[in-house]
C-alpha cells in the first residue's frame, strides 16, 4: 500500500482553507443518522466528541477512567502555544510553524504543522469563551510567557495547571452534549478490539470495567484519541492507566504505526527512590533558569553531603560542556549529559538496582544572589512538591533530578485528514504521529490535542461520512461476533496462564528497564539488537507465567493491567526495530553512532527524510516498513547548535 | 518500617464488607501510600489472593481519582494533599492504620476502596458549563477580565472532583464541589447569561442525587486537597437567592 498523505497543494497559507472548501458536507438534518465512536476523553477526545455532538451526530464516547474529567491531559503543567502575537514581539503563524518544524528536527509534514499553527489562535478564543481562567495582566487582558527557550512570548497558561483547566473546558463542553442527549458517555469502559468490515472501521469491542461485560459498539466511523505510549518504559511521567492498547489493536488490524522510536525525555524529573516506584514526577523545566546542574567530580564523593563538597570538587557539566547555553541547553542534550555523568558512576541519591540515578540541581547561588524570597516567589510551588515527595528542602539542600520519559511523538500514521491507514479510522492527539516530528516543543501538546479535536476531526469526519451512506451493522454480523470472540479468548488466556507466578508488573518492569537502557536517551545499535533478543523472551515468559487473580466478570484491575502490558510487550519490540532501522540521529532519537564530538545529534537528510510507517505483517518481529517521504518546499532543514 | 493496615474489603455493593488486617514490613519512608498498597497487592497476587481494589491514575495529585479515608480522614493526615502524594514518612514504625472508602450515600461502593462518583458528573451536566459552540467564540481579548476576578475564578476552578468534601461532611453534602464550579463560572463575565439557571439546576441535581446540604461544619475545606474554602458556599447561597429574585 502506498502512503498518500493527501496533503493539499498550492501556497501553504491557503491549503487548509482550500481543503475545507473541497471537503464534502453532511446536511444538518442528516447528521443524526450517523453514529461516531470517539475513544478517549482527553483534550483531543473530549473536544472532538463535544464538537461532533453539537453538530448533530450521534456520538458514543468511551474512557477507562471513572469520569471523562480524569484523562491524563489534566496533568499538563506549562501552557499552550498560540500565534496570537498579543505581545507584539514578532510572532506570527509562520514563526510558530517554523519553530515547530525546526523543533521537530525536520521530520514532520509542512502542511500539517502550518495548519496547526493557523488553528492555534482559534483554540485560545474557544477556551476563553468556555470560561478557562487563563492568567491575565492587570489590564484584564490575557498574559503570555516565553516557554521552552522560545524567543517570543506565545504561551498562554493557567498557573502550573494549564492542562487541567483546558481539559475541564473540554469536559464541560462534553457534559453539555451528554445532557442534550447528543453524546452517550461510557466511563470505566475500555476498548479492547476494533471491528473492521470490508476494510472499513465500523466499531469497537469494549469491556465494562465494573462488571466485566464485553460489548460490541458499531458506528459509521471510529475516532481514536487514546494518548501516548510512554508507559511502555514502565516508569514515566504518564498516569498509571495510560496505555497503547487501542492504538495497538488498530495497528494489528492494519493501521500503520509511525516513528515509534520518537519518544521524548524530560530532564527535570524527581529521581526514583526505590524499586517499588510506580511513576516519576515531572517538575517544570523553568527550574533550570536559576538552578545549576552538577555532580561530584570524584566517584568517592557521591555519598557525601553536597554541602561538604567545595567548588573544586563539583563538576558543573552542562556549563563545562556547553558554555554558551550552560544549564539551559535543550531537553535532550541536558538529559543525555545527566545520564552520562551517572553512567560514569558519579550519580547521587539512593541506589536503585545498584545504580545511583540523580544529579544535583543547585539553587544555593541563586538564593545567595537574589534572596530566598525571590526564589520562593518563582518556584515556591515546585519546591513544595519536591519536598513533599522527597522529604528534602531545596532551600537547604540541592534538588536531585533525573530525566524521564514523558511524551510520545510517534503514534498511528495519519494522513492530512487525520485518517489512519484503515478507512474510517481516525486518530487525534498524542496517539497519532502527525505534528511534532522527532521532538516536541514545550506547550505544543495541548495545542495539538485541541486543534485536532475542536477544529480538524469535526471537518474530516464530516467529509468522510458525506461520502458514505449511514448504515447499521447487525450484532450478529460475523465481523462483530469474531471480534467479541477474540476479546474473550484473550481475556481467558490472560486469566489462565499455564505457569501463573508473577503479577503483570513483574514483566512490565523488565520491559521498562530494557527500553530505558537501550531505546531511551541514547541508542546504540548493538544494544538495540540485544533488546530485540530479550523482549520476545519476556513476552513468552509473560504469556506463560502472568498471574491474574479473580475473574473476567468482575471489577479486576490486575486483568486490566495484564492486557495493557501484553500490548506494551509487542510495541516495545517495534520501538527497538524502528530505532535500529533509523540509522541517523534526529531530535529525541540519539544514536550513539551518529553524534558529533559535542554530543549533538547528526541528521541524515539524504537518506532518512521520511516517516517510518510500520505495517503489521502477522509476525511482530518482521513488520513491513513503508516510507512517507517528507518534502520541504517552504523551509530549509538546518542544523542546530547550542555550543 | 512495619505497619498494620486494616483495609475495608467488600466484593460489591450487594454484599457486606469488613476490615481485614494486613501486616506489611520493609516499608520505606520514601514510598507513597499508594505504592505501599501496590507492594501489598503484588504480594497478595503472588499468594493467589485477590488484591485490594483502589482508584488511582496520575499519581501526582491532579486527576482526582484516588480516594481513601485514612485513619478517619479523607486523603489522610497531611493537609492539602491527595492520597497519592502522601508519603510514608508521615507515619511511624509500628503504626496501625485504618483504610476505608469514601462513605457517602450518593457514592456507592464498587469494590473494596473504589466508589462510584458518577453523581458528581451528573451534577456538572446540570448546567456546569458555558454554552458555546465550537467556532462561535470571539477573540480572546475582546472581553477583559480583571486579574483579581480571573485569579479567584481560577482558584475555584482548581477543584479535582475527588469527592473528599462530601466524604468529610457529616451531612454528606457536595456543597463545596458544587459551589466551586458555580463560583468559577459565575465570577467570569462569560458565565453571566446562564448564572441563575446554572445555580438552580446544579443545586436541584445535588439534592436529587441524595447529597445533604451545608450546615457550616467546615470539614470539607479542612480536607480539600486544593484548599478551596467555604467562602464559595456562601457565594453559591447568595447566587441561589439571587436566582429567585431575578428572571433568568
Amino acid at each position: 500500500m502506498s502512503l498518500d498523505s493527501k496533503e493539499p497543494t498550492g501556497p501553504l497559507e491557503n491549503r487548509w482553507t482550500k481543503h475545507r472548501f473541497d471537503m464534502a458536507l453532511v446536511n444538518p438534518a442528516n447528521r443524526k443518522k450517523y453514529t461516531v465512536i470517539v475513544v478517549g476523553t482527553g483534550l483531543a477526545g473530549g473536544s472532538a466528541a463535544a464538537t461532533l455532538g453539537d453538530m448533530g451526530y450521534q456520538v458514543k464516547s468511551f474512557c477507562f477512567q471513572d469520569s471523562p474529567r480524569r484523562a491524563h491531559s489534566i496533568a499538563a503543567q506549562g501552557g499552550i502555544n498560540a500565534a496570537k502575537n498579543y505581545q507584539n514581539d514578532g510572532d506570527s503563524v509562520w514563526r510558530l510553524f517554523y519553530d515547530t518544524i525546526k523543533g521537530g528536527d525536520f521530520r514532520s509534514r509542512e502542511s500539517n504543522v502550518y495548519r496547526l499553527s493557523e488553528i492555534s489562535v482559534n483554540i485560545i478564543d474557544q477556551a476563553v469563551a468556555q470560561g478557562v481562567p487563563f492568567a491575565r495582566e492587570y489590564s484584564g487582558l490575557l498574559a503570555n510567557r516565553s516557554f521552552g527557550g522560545a524567543q517570543v512570548s506565545r504561551t498562554f497558561y493557567a498557573r502550573g495547571q494549564t492542562g487541567q483547566q483546558l481539559l475541564l473546558g473540554a469536559y464541560q463542553a462534553l457534559n453539555r452534549q451528554i445532557a442534550a442527549g447528543n453524546v452517550q458517555m461510557y466511563p470505566r469502559t475500555e476498548m479492547l478490539e476494533i471491528i473492521t468490515i470490508e476494510g472499513r472501521a465500523r466499531g469497537i469491542v469494549t469491556r465494562n470495567l465494573v462488571d466485566g461485560s464485553i460489548e460490541a459498539h458499531t458506528a459509521d466511523c471510529v475516532v481514536l484519541c487514546t494518548g501516548g505510549y510512554g508507559n511502555a518504559y514502565y516508569l514515566s511521567t504518564n498516569a498509571k492507566g495510560c496505555n497503547t492498547s487501542a492504538a495497538w489493536r488498530a495497528h494489528k488490524h492494519g493501521a500503520h504505526f509511525a516513528n515509534p522510536c520518537f519518544t521524548q525525555i524530560h530532564p527535570t524529573c524527581i529521581p526514583q527512590s526505590g524499586s517499588y516506584q510506580s511513576k516519576l514526577t515531572l517538575m517544570s523545566e523553568s527550574l533550570r533558569n536559576d538552578g545549576r546542574v552538577w555532580s561530584p567530580k570524584d566517584e568517592a564523593d557521591i555519598e557525601k553531603d553536597p554541602s561538604e563538597l567545595s567548588e573544586q570538587q563539583r563538576d558543573y557539566f552542562l556549563e563545562r560542556r556547553y558554555p554558551a547555553f550552560g544549564n539551559l541547553v535543550p531537553r535532550d542534550i541536558a538529559s543525555r549529559a545527566a545520564k552520562e555523568s551517572c553512567d560514569e558512576g558519579r550519580g547521587v541519591g539512593p541506589k536503585v538496582n545498584n545504580k545511583r540515578l540523580g544529579v544535583y540541581l543547585d539553587f544555593a547561588e541563586a538564593i545567595d544572589q537574589l534572596g530566598e524570597d525571590a526564589i520562593r516567589e518563582r518556584y515556591g510551588n515546585l519546591f513544595e512538591m519536591y519536598e513533599r515527595i522527597t522529604g528534602e528542602s531545596p532551600y537547604k539542600k540541592p534538588m536531585r533530578i533525573y530525566p524521564a520519559i514523558h511524551y510520545a511523538m510517534g503514534g498511528l500514521w495519519v494522513d492530512y485528514n487525520l485518517m489512519t491507514s484503515i478507512d474510517g479510522l481516525f486518530a487525534a492527539g498524542e496517539c497519532n504521529f502527525s505534528d511534532h516530528g522527532a521532538n516536541r516543543l514545550g506547550a505544543s501538546a495541548l495545542m495539538q490535542g485541541l486543534a485536532d479535536g475542536y477544529f480538524i476531526v469535526p471537518y474530516s469526519v464530516g467529509d468522510y461520512l458525506a461520502r458514505h451512506e449511514a448504515s447499521k451493522i447487525s450484532d450478529d454480523h460475523a465481523a462483530v461476533t469474531d471480534a467479541v470472540k477474540a476479546v474473550r479468548e484473550r481475556i481467558n488466556k490472560l486469566l489462565n496462564a499455564p505457569n501463573a507466578k508473577h503479577p503483570p508488573e513483574y514483566f512490565h518492569r523488565q520491559l521498562g528497564l530494557i527500553l530505558w537502557d537501550n531505546c531511551g536517551m541514547s541508542r546504540d545499535p548493538s544494544d538495540l539488537r540485544e533488546a530485540l533478543k530479550k523482549i520476545p523472551e519476556i513476552r513468552e515468559q509473560f504469556w506463560s507465567e502472568v498471574k491474574v487473580t479473580g475473574s473476567g466478570e468482575s471489577f479486576n484491575q490486575t486483568l486490566e493491567r495484564a492486557g495493557r502490558v501484553a500490548d506494551f510487550l509487542e510495541l516495545g519490540e517495534l520501538m527497538c526495530i524502528d530505532a535500529l532501522d533509523r540509522d541517523e540521529s534526529c531530535g529525541s532519537h540519539a544514536r550513539t553512532d551518529h553524534l558529533n564530538d559535542e554530543g549533538e545529534v547528526k541528521r541524515d537528510d539524504e537518506n532518512y527524510s521520511y516517516v517510518s510507517a510500520w505495517k503489521h505483517s502477522g509476525d511482530t518481529a518482521k513488520p513491513e516498513l513503508h516510507k512517507e517521504q517528507l518534502h520541504f518546499e517552504f523551509v530549509h532543514p538546518s542544523v542546530r547548535s547550542y555550543k | 518500617m512495619k505497619m498494620t493496615l486494616n483495609i475495608w474489603r467488600q466484593k460489591s455493593v450487594e454484599v457486606a464488607g469488613e476490615f481485614v488486617a494486613y501486616k506489611v514490613e520493609n516499608i520505606s519512608p520514601d514510598m507513597s501510600f499508594l505504592e505501599l498498597l501496590d507492594v501489598l497487592n503484588e504480594g497478595l497476587i503472588e499468594n493467589g489472593e485477590e488484591p485490594v481494589a483502589f482508584d488511582y491514575d496520575c499519581r501526582e495529585g491532579i486527576c482526582g481519582a484516588c480516594s481513601l479515608v485514612i485513619n478517619g480522614i479523607p486523603h489522610g493526615p497531611q493537609k492539602a494533599t491527595t492520597t497519592c502524594q502522601l508519603y510514608m514518612r508521615e507515619f511511624k514504625d509500628g503504626d496501625e492504620v485504618w483504610v476505608e472508602p469514601w462513605r457517602v450515600g450518593a457514592f456507592h461502593i464498587v469494590r473494596d476502596l473504589v466508589v462510584d462518583r458518577s453523581a458528581y458528573d451528573r451534577i456538572l451536566r446540570a448546567g456546569g458549563y458555558i454554552s458555546v459552540r465550537t467556532g462561535a467564540a470571539p477573540d480572546g481579548n475582546t472581553l477583559p477580565v480583571s486579574k483579581d476576578v480571573a485569579d479567584r475564578a481560577f482558584t475555584s476552578a482548581t477543584c479535582i472532583g475527588c469527592g473528599a468534601c462530601a466524604a468529610a461532611c457529616p451531612n454528606a453534602s457536595a456543597s463545596l464541589f458544587v459551589a466551586a464550579k458555580i463560583s468559577h463560572l459565575g465570577l467570569l463575565p462569560q458565565g453571566q447569561p446562564e448564572r441563575n439557571a446554572r445555580t438552580k439546576m446544579m443545586l436541584a441535581q445535588m439534592d436529587a442525587e441524595g447529597f445533604g446540604f451545608c450546615s457550616n461544619h467546615r470539614e470539607c475545606e479542612a480536607v480539600c486537597p486544593k484548599q478551596i474554602d467555604i467562602g464559595r458556599i456562601a457565594r453559591m447561597n447568595r447566587d441561589l437567592y439571587r436566582s429567585f429574585l431575578k428572571r433568568a
